[in-house]
């Protein structure tokens, strides 16, 4: 049994209480923090364990700590993003529900880490049952004496508040979640000055995923070292996937960095592999952003050693035949499924959600959008899909947040990896309407598909 | 450490205060290498870094660092370091970027130019004519807007808009109260007033000078005439609101429009109350000063020659001018 340091007490009845939660141990990395440990030294401890950022991006947490700016006399913020949205993606949502402890108690030590004492919970607005659960979580460790003034009777104090979102997936933005909760309308600022610098009401800011405050609680119990041991190479710790699609059991799992995606999608003990006894055609490794991955790519790497649940080893072979560990949204798609359709999915998702601040992405979004739809539905061209690429490179890096590269990556790896079905939708316009192009070669062993590609 | 910092642009190297953006190096320059802009104003706080027309490639960052940025950068919002290099026309990969943003901001773009009364004076028709395609790449229909009223004094054309901000931020600096602002998100944004007919301040009318598209236009000059038909000159009067410096243009003897006076770049040197833009149409009520100076290249200046100036290739070649008669000839005949 693999090991699990969020979920660990996820089946304990009644977790979501502060006394259960406290019974198993909860509450122990606030008192060792508070009472042993200096915030720099809190500070080093995340350094030495080499969590990375949990949210995407996979920024090293320590590092980016350790670039708050600390002037005299000027409030500092730690702002939680909870703004959780991207297609495929629920782990903090399943975190925050069954065991919003976790991450209020992580709150604390990452505040005391940082020298914040009003810090922000930025919760995504449609999550109203999980905004409740964790107001009444804050509620209860403050009549503990875990929150508002001299905790702990250490003489630190600090404010948790919850905020519900605007509901825009833009709002996840770290700049744009700002912008919102200072109460304006959620556009990603312009960078620089980062967060680090001038952030909230121009404070020096750190925004941080669910899971990577979460994830400080282990470390700071345990020590950054032993954390670091768990996990592959510079993909420390464990991280939560959230599972779906065509899978037997999908679901949230907490995998130790560096599990061979192979073993998750069919072993027992995760994911059981692919339903109804299909074959798997394809992966999206981390949420919606990530390029698309046929299955062949998805099990093994261009030079044929298994790819592994890694930072490093899914962004193996660049944009060629990698893709990325993103937030953990890993969607697996069966035989049955049309990468088209999936492609014009999210790109309606992203043409839906783009702010409309800056125009390669507010205009191009809504052109891929249009574009795919005729694709799918019959009403394709030949030249659309050199189209969709240049499209797609004309928005990858030109925008002002990376938004704009998000909706630009599944697009051109769709039609990297799979141009001869959407070439088919081409052809075959009404055939393509009610059947599906099928598995074609997209499992093959890899060294074949290599070639092919070539 | 010296206070002023060297950039090199496209090969020409300036010297500069800390904290000048990579655009306003370029303008210390001047020429073809300043990237164009569409939604920087270097009067406005806060504007800038939204339409990506400016973007340019830092191939050094500094001396420190001398690293090239990973990116394109907006260079009206990236300041300049100590011995960074920045390519802007000599990069292929800079004028791509560039066509890519042109072509986006056209492709809902209703191109009803020989209808809009920014024709002539339009810094997207320039961007346009000097980045765009000849042939549209989009077979969709293109977006539109509910029409709306914001006020007797300005014309809103939202289908024409490129979502600069530039009216938002005059709106917040230059009056007191601003009542429109952006509704709606992604390629559905838009310029609006909740309550229709609101926009009514004494400076309002600075977002038409601001804009640089044909979405905010003056009612009083509406379908009155094109800009190259009218004549710029320079005029002041004791205002009590404003600086009093505005352009009166021409068309014969009437005035048909006030605005600021801009500058080479399409920014307002002043920017100048309802009053003298709206009200102030006769003659007698300016001080005339002369003739505004209007660049050789733009459309505006294109009736006003007095005299014919061949180019100085045709002028001291015999041959040129050979060749070039039938076209001399027809100037000096008008």
């Amino acid at each position: 049994m693999a090991r699990k340091l969020l979920l660990e007490h996820i089946n304990v009845p009644d977790i979501h209480t502060f006394d259960v939660y406290r019974q198993k141990g909860g509450y122990r990395a606030v008192e060792k923090a508070l009472k042993t440990l200096t915030p720099d030294e809190v500070v080093e401890e995340v350094k030495k364990s080499g969590l990375r950022g949990r949210g995407g991006a996979g920024f090293p947490t320590g590092m980016k700590w350790s670039f708050l700016a600390k002037p005299e006399g000027v409030a500092r913020y730690l702002v939680c993003n909870a703004d959780e949205s991207e297609p495929g993606t629920f782990k903090d949502r399943y975190l925050m529900t069954h065991i919003p402890h976790a991450l209020i108690e992580g709150m604390i030590v990452s505040s005391f880490a940082l020298g914040a004492h009003t810090s922000y919970i930025y919760v995504r607005g449609e999550m109203m049952p999980q905004i409740r659960i964790l107001e009444r979580a804050i509620a209860e460790a403050k009549n503990a004496g875990f929150l508002g003034k001299n905790i702990l009777g250490t003489g630190y104090d600090l404010e948790l508040y919850v905020q519900p979102g605007g509901g825009a997936y833009i709002c996840g933005e770290e700049t744009a979640l700002l912008e919102s909760l200072e109460g304006k309308r959620g556009n990603p600022r312009i960078k620089p000055p980062f967060p680090a610098i001038a952030g909230l009401y121009g404070c020096p800011t750190v925004v941080n995923n669910v899971e990577s405050i979460a994830a400080t609680v282990p470390i700071i119990n345990d020590g950054g070292d032993e954390y670091a041991k768990i996990g592959i190479g510079r993909s420390t710790g464990t991280k939560l996937i959230s599972a779906s699609g065509n899978l037997v059991r999908p679901g949230v799992y907490e995998i130790e960095l560096g599990l061979p995606v192979e073993e998750f999608i069919y072993s027992d003990e995760w994911c059981g592999g692919i339903a109804n006894g299909k074959r798997l055609k394809a992966t999206v490794a981390g949420g919606s952003s990530v390029p698309v991955l046929p299955a062949n790519l998805s099990l093994k790497l261009a030079n044929g050693d298994p790819r592994l649940m890694s930072y490093e080893s899914l962004s193996e072979g660049g944009f060629a035949t990698g893709t990325m560990m993103g937030s953990g949204g890993f969607i697996a798609f069966d035989e049955d499924q049309c990468i088209v359709r999936n492609t014009w999915n999210f790109s309606r998702f992203y043409h839906h959600e783009s702010c409309g601040q800056c125009s390669p992405c507010r205009e191009g979004t809504g052109w891929m959008e249009k574009v795919l739809h005729r694709l799918e539905f019959g009403h394709g061209k030949m030249s659309d899909i050199d189209l969709l690429v240049d499209v797609s490179k004309k928005i990858e890096g030109n925008t002002i947040c990376p938004l704009g590269d998000a909706a630009a990556w599944p697009v051109a790896s769709a039609i990297r990896h799979f141009r001869d079905e959407f070439e088919w939708h081409v052809n075959e316009p009404v055939k393509s309407l009610d059947t599906n192009y099928g598995l074609a070669n997209y499992a093959e062993p890899i060294a074949k598909a290599v070639s092919t590609e070539n | 450490m010296s206070d002023k910092v060297k950039v090199t642009i496209d090969g020409i190297t300036v010297e500069v205060a800390p904290g000048t953006t990579i655009l306003n190096a370029a303008r210390q320059i001047g020429g073809d290498i300043v990237p164009p802009a569409m939604c920087y104003y270097s009067k406005l706080e806060g504007s800038g870094g939204k339409c990506r027309t400016c973007i340019v490639k830092v191939s050094k960052g500094s001396e420190k660092d001398p690293r090239p940025m990973p990116k394109l950068v907006a260079s009206c919002r990236t300041t300049v370091m100590d011995g960074m290099e920045v390519q802007n026309i000599t990069s292929p990969e800079v004028i791509e970027a560039r066509s890519g943003v042109v072509e986006m901001l056209l492709i809902n773009h209703p191109l009803d130019c020989p209808v809009c009364d920014q024709a002539g004076e339009c810094d997207l028709q320039n961007l346009g004519y000097e980045h765009g395609l000849q042939k549209t790449r989009y077979e969709f229909e293109r977006r539109t807007f509910e029409r709306i009223d914001i006020g007797d004094k300005i014309q809103l054309h939202m289908n024409r808009c490129i979502l600069c901000y530039r009216c938002v931020f005059t709106a917040d600096q230059i009056t007191n109260k601003r009542v429109h602002g952006i509704l709606n998100r992604g390629d559905h944004s838009e310029i609006s007033t909740y309550i229709q007919t609101a926009v009514d301040n004494d400076f309002s009318g600075n977002v038409i000078d601001v804009c640089p598209v044909g979405a905010l236009t003056d009612k009083t000059f509406r379908f009155k005439n094109r800009v190259w038909f009218t004549k710029p000159i320079d005029a002041h009067r004791d205002c009590p609101t404003c600086s009093g410096k505005v352009t009166l243009w021409y068309k014969g003897e009437d005035v048909l429009r006030v605005t600021a006076r801009k500058d080479i770049y399409g920014e307002v040197e002043e920017f100048i109350c309802n009053t003298c833009r709206f009200d102030k149409k006769k003659t007698a009520d300016w001080t005339i000063e002369h003739p505004t100076q209007i660049s050789d290249t733009s459309v505006i200046a294109s009736n006003h020659y007095d005299t014919l100036r061949p180019l100085p290739v045709i002028q001291d070649n015999a041959r040129l001018q050979e060749a070039n008669r039938v076209e001399l000839e027809k100037t000096t005949k008008f």
